[in-house]
């Protein structure tokens, strides 16, 4: 067992863990954050994406004890003040979602790859949403809704006052 | 005042998902999400090594000393039934005693503190087996003379034989059709815990929460009315949570049951693709006669499945690729039989389109087949086949009495322009070079209602609470399909209030009872009028006390939105429901429905197991590339019939994610047994389905607006579920036209599915070889 601190959610929290506690697991059990999901436990679908110190992860990917000191983001921090964050907003808006089990990494893998085209200076068209998703899969909407769920946000996004 | 305007979500618009608040906010709950009371325990399987043998010994000393282990599951443990079939055949242990049937299947069960300790636990077992000869494919099946799981069937119309030596034009062929993993990203789960008096509840993701009830009773040797089954969601099913989560509820309950805990049971995702059934992959052997104008004349086919070790549902699976052997052609002498072949794999189950996307897969290889051989247009020769007045007899005997599929095809053929992009393909490859396209339009007819005739009822149960808000339970179950928000929408527009008043809970076998698998597309038209049933029921109470409170005659009363009309006075609605309560009025009701018209008399192959068809269609375009094999689907373009759509957006989000999951189908999902019948695809590393990236570059999907169902179906809808699955075969056969272009389309290249960049690759050198040669 090791000692971990991180800020989640702008929260500081340290628990006692076992070494080989993913960090996944120590954001679903440890502190109920179950809007992490776990589809695969191998890095490969993406329901499991969360912001490590800014930069989408896959938390399957991860060990708890590797993210001491770091700054987590999970999608139940995305929600500022009760207001929809706005990639959340257009996932609702364009019907992005259907058993919802895929959503939540999709929403954390788009505002990532928003902010990261954002700092680049490049633009996030249609392909490029659909090769940054290569990492998230979905089994029920076909992708569609997902992809015009992300350019609605990112144009959101790129407006001034929506900055983080 | 008169309010003029109409409650808000009512049925017909495109509400959002009931959960997509939970959804992107993270906060609705999947049944691994439910905090685990303490002293929960995790419970893991051992599964078999080997694809057939006779059990020796098990040695499993070593799981018991594992760290953590607290118990150690066999079929010794099981105090009731060791079985779990879906329909009774007794061929389905929970665990073997003395055979293993196939590669993967579960042995015993592990039960520790924790997940990972039971996880590395289970693999400490030592099983000593004599192996037998296994069967693992259906052509080794066939060649083996292997026996069929169930009974097959036979649809038969006219003489066949004598149709076809009499036809102008005759061919055969055989297509071999791949199965399919679900994938859906929540995997298996049960979650039981005990209750008082030998009670228990079990929380699993289950689209058959009665069968999960009566499979755990009947594993503890319970009554059905001490086992509650509830889930208020999945993160998917597709038919592969209809009868698979039997096993792992069955365990999870035994083990809780066993040690009086709470016992939570999360298979991997490797194990779960590994002991869980798939969609089956069928071998089809077709014999057609038609003329020169390419009519067909008479088809003789059999279909033979890879079923597994057990029967499960493979009966009427296999039945249904029967009944949608014939898409939308009017076969005038027609021979269709099944094979259900018993084979050392996992035993394999429902997914979207229950068999039928495969039959329907053969008949549009009948009609490809047709076109190559005269050199015409497959559409041209699709269109002279359809089904249509005095032509209009299916093989099962049930007339198609609405023919709306040649006016949904003619309009996509126009919207698509269709005929103009076929000539234009044509001049491009007749450039020869090493980029080829193709484009092919294929339709879709589905027959809806379930083939189990006792099926197709279903129950609901409406509360008006005092305060005016409305709960909401049915038997249907939510995987993401928006059922919960279709049927709410119903009961919004039955008793005119607006959406938000209506709170839908979790399905639960101790609301309503003896509830029909949420499948066969059937959700939505059973579980809706079952609640139309229940506030109709609460509607006459409420029109009966309003007209003897107030003195009005009953037509004087009405539901307006938010409002009730009581002569010429307007009373909000909850104010209504107050007064109501005060005069000690019921404010709950069950409905029911069952469907009428349909009757199935299955020896003797006749009667209407449908009662009404879906239809669609759609166009593809390709571009392969014919040194590497690689392709990309350019363009779709869909028009789908769901008849009075109950909601717009949640429909097109079902044929837009149907069609990509059937594309995924027939195109890049390809399930891997090696020799030994090891499945060698159990994981998304392995096994790929459809990534945004592949989807069409240019997507256009409409639904036929002028549709209305003709049946009474719920507000004159059509089921949506699995029908687009079928939209996606015409993909495979937009890669098939770009592949016979290499040979100036004179042969058809019989492609197998699912039709990877490898299969375009080597039919393109196939038919290159035959060519130089
Ligand atoms: S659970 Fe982490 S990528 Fe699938
Ligand atoms: S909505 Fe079900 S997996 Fe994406």
């Amino acid at each position: 067992m090791t000692d971990v601190t991180m800020t989640v959610n702008g929260k500081a929290v340290t628990r006692s863990v076992p070494d080989t506690m993913l960090l996944s697991d120590f954001l679903r059990e440890e502190l109920r954050l179950t809007g992490t999901h776990i589809g695969c436990d191998t890095s490969q679908c993406g329901a499991c994406v969360v912001h490590l110190d800014g930069k989408a992860v896959k938390s399957c990917t991860a060990l708890a004890v590797a993210c001491d000191g770091a700054r987590v983001t999970t999608i139940e921090g995305l929600a500022t003040g009760g207001v929809l964050h706005p990639m959340q907003k257009a996932f609702n808006d364009n019907h992005g979602l259907q058993c919802g089990f895929c959503t939540t990494g999709m929403i954390m893998t788009g505002v990532d790859m928003v902010n990261r085209y954002r700092a680049a200076g490049r633009t996030l068209d249609e392909a490029a949403i659909r090769h940054e998703l290569e990492g998230n899969i979905c089994r029920c909407t076909g992708y569609h809704n997902i992809v015009k769920a992300i350019s609605q946000a990112a144009a959101e996004m790129a407006a001034p006052q929506a900055a983080e | 005042m008169r309010a003029t305007v109409s409650i808000r979500g009512g049925a017909h618009t495109p509400e959002p998902h009931e959960s997509a608040v939970g959804h992107v906010t993270g906060s609705a709950p999947y049944t691994d999400d439910i905090p685990e009371p303490v002293g929960t325990l995790h419970a893991c399987l051992g599964l078999s090594e080997i694809a057939h043998g006779r059990i020796v010994s098990m040695d499993l000393d070593a799981v018991r000393a594992a760290p953590g282990v607290v118990a150690v599951l066999t079929a010794a443990d099981i105090p009731g039934a060791n079985d779990i079939s879906p329909t009774g055949l007794g061929d389905d242990p929970v665990f073997p005693t003395d055979t293993v049937a196939y590669h993967g299947q579960p042995l015993f069960a592990v039960v520790a503190e924790t997940r990972d300790q039971a996880r590395r636990a289970a693999a400490l077992a030592r099983i000593a087996c004599d192996p037998l000869p296994a069967i693992l494919g259906v052509e080794a099946a066939l060649d083996a003379g292997a026996p069929d799981v169930t009974p097959p069937l036979t649809l038969a119309r006219g003489d066949a034989e004598a149709a076809l030596q009499a036809a102008p034009h005759r061919l055969q062929g055989r297509m071999r059709i791949g199965g399919q993993d679900h994938m859906y990203l929540e995997g298996q789960i049960a979650f039981a815990i005990p209750g008082e008096d030998g009670t228990l509840t079990v929380h699993c993701s289950t689209q058959h929460p009665a069968e999960a009830q009566q499979m755990v009773a009947q594993v503890l040797g319970l009554p059905f009315n001490a086992v509650t089954v509830q889930v208020r969601r999945m993160g998917g099913g597709f038919g592969g949570k209809e009868t698979q989560m039997n096993l792992f509820a069955a365990v999870a309950a035994l083990a809780a049951t066993r040690l009086d805990r709470p016992v939570k049971l999360r298979p991997d995702r490797d194990q779960d693709m590994i002991a869980t059934g798939k969609r089956h992959d069928f071998v089809a052997d077709y014999d057609v006669g038609f003329d020169a104008e390419g009519r067909i004349q008479a088809v003789d086919a059999r279909l033979a499945a890879r079923c597994g070790f057990s029967a499960d549902l493979s009966g009427p699976v296999t039945d249904r690729a029967l009944f949608h052997a014939d898409n939308g052609y009017f076969y005038p002498h027609v021979r269709l039989a099944s094979r259900p072949l018993k084979t050392n794999t996992v035993s394999n189950t429902a997914f979207r389109g229950f068999g039928g996307p495969q039959g329907a897969v053969v008949a549009e290889r009948i009609v490809e087949e047709i076109a190559f051989a005269l050199g015409e247009d497959p559409l041209t020769i699709r269109q002279r086949n359809f089904y249509g007045p005095g032509r209009d007899v299916t093989p099962y005997h049930q007339r198609v009495e609405d023919n709306i599929l040649p006016r949904l095809v003619a309009e996509l053929e126009a919207s698509s322009d269709y005929r103009a992009r076929r000539a234009a393909i044509l001049d491009f490859n007749a450039q020869g070079g090493v980029a080829r396209r193709g484009i092919a339009l294929t339709p879709v007819k589905f027959g809806i209602s379930f083939t189990a005739t006792w099926y197709n009822q279903a129950g609901a149960l409406v509360h008006i609470y005092k305060d005016g808000s409305v709960g909401l339970n049915h038997g249907g179950t939510e995987m993401g399909q928006g059922l919960f928000t279709k049927v709410a929408q119903v009961v919004a527009s039955a008793l005119q209030v607006d959406l938000a008043r209506i709170r839908v809970t979790a399905t639960a076998t101790d609301k309503v009872p003896n509830t029909s698998a949420t499948a066969a597309s059937s959700g939505a038209d059973l579980n809706g009028m079952a609640a139309l049933d229940a506030c109709r029921k609460l509607k006459a109470r409420l029109v009966a006390f309003a007209s003897d409170r107030w003195d009005v005659a009953a037509d004087a009363v009405a539901f307006a939105p938010n409002e009730v009309r009581v002569g010429d006075a307007a009373i909000p609605f909850d104010a209504f429901v107050k007064e109501a309560y005060m005069a000690r009025v019921a404010l709950s009701a069950t409905g029911f429905y069952k469907t009428p018209k349909i009757h199935w008399d299955r020896a003797n192959g006749q009667g209407r197991p449908f009662y009404y068809f879906a239809y669609g269609a759609a166009v593809s375009e390709v571009e392969i590339d014919t040194l590497a094999g690689e392709y990309q689907v350019t363009r779709t373009d869909i028009l789908h019939d769901v008849g009075r759509s109950l909601n717009p957006a949640i429909d097109l989000g079902q044929v837009e994610g149907g069609f990509v999951q059937g594309m995924g189908w027939l195109t890049t999902e390809e399930l891997w047994w090696d020799a030994d019948g090891r499945l060698r695809t159990h994981a998304p590393s392995t096994y790929k389905i459809p990534l945004a990236s592949d989807r069409p570059r240019r997507f256009n999907v409409a639904l036929a607006d002028w549709s209305e169902n003709r049946e009474m179906t719920i507000r004159r809808s059509k089921a949506v579920g699995e029908p687009p699955i079928i939209l996606a075969i015409s993909v495979v056969e937009a890669l098939s036209m770009a592949v016979a272009s290499v040979a100036d389309y004179r042969v058809c290249p019989r492609l197998d599915t699912p039709v990877t960049p490898e299969r375009v690759l080597m039919a393109v050198e196939g038919l290159r070889a035959a060519g130089d040669g």
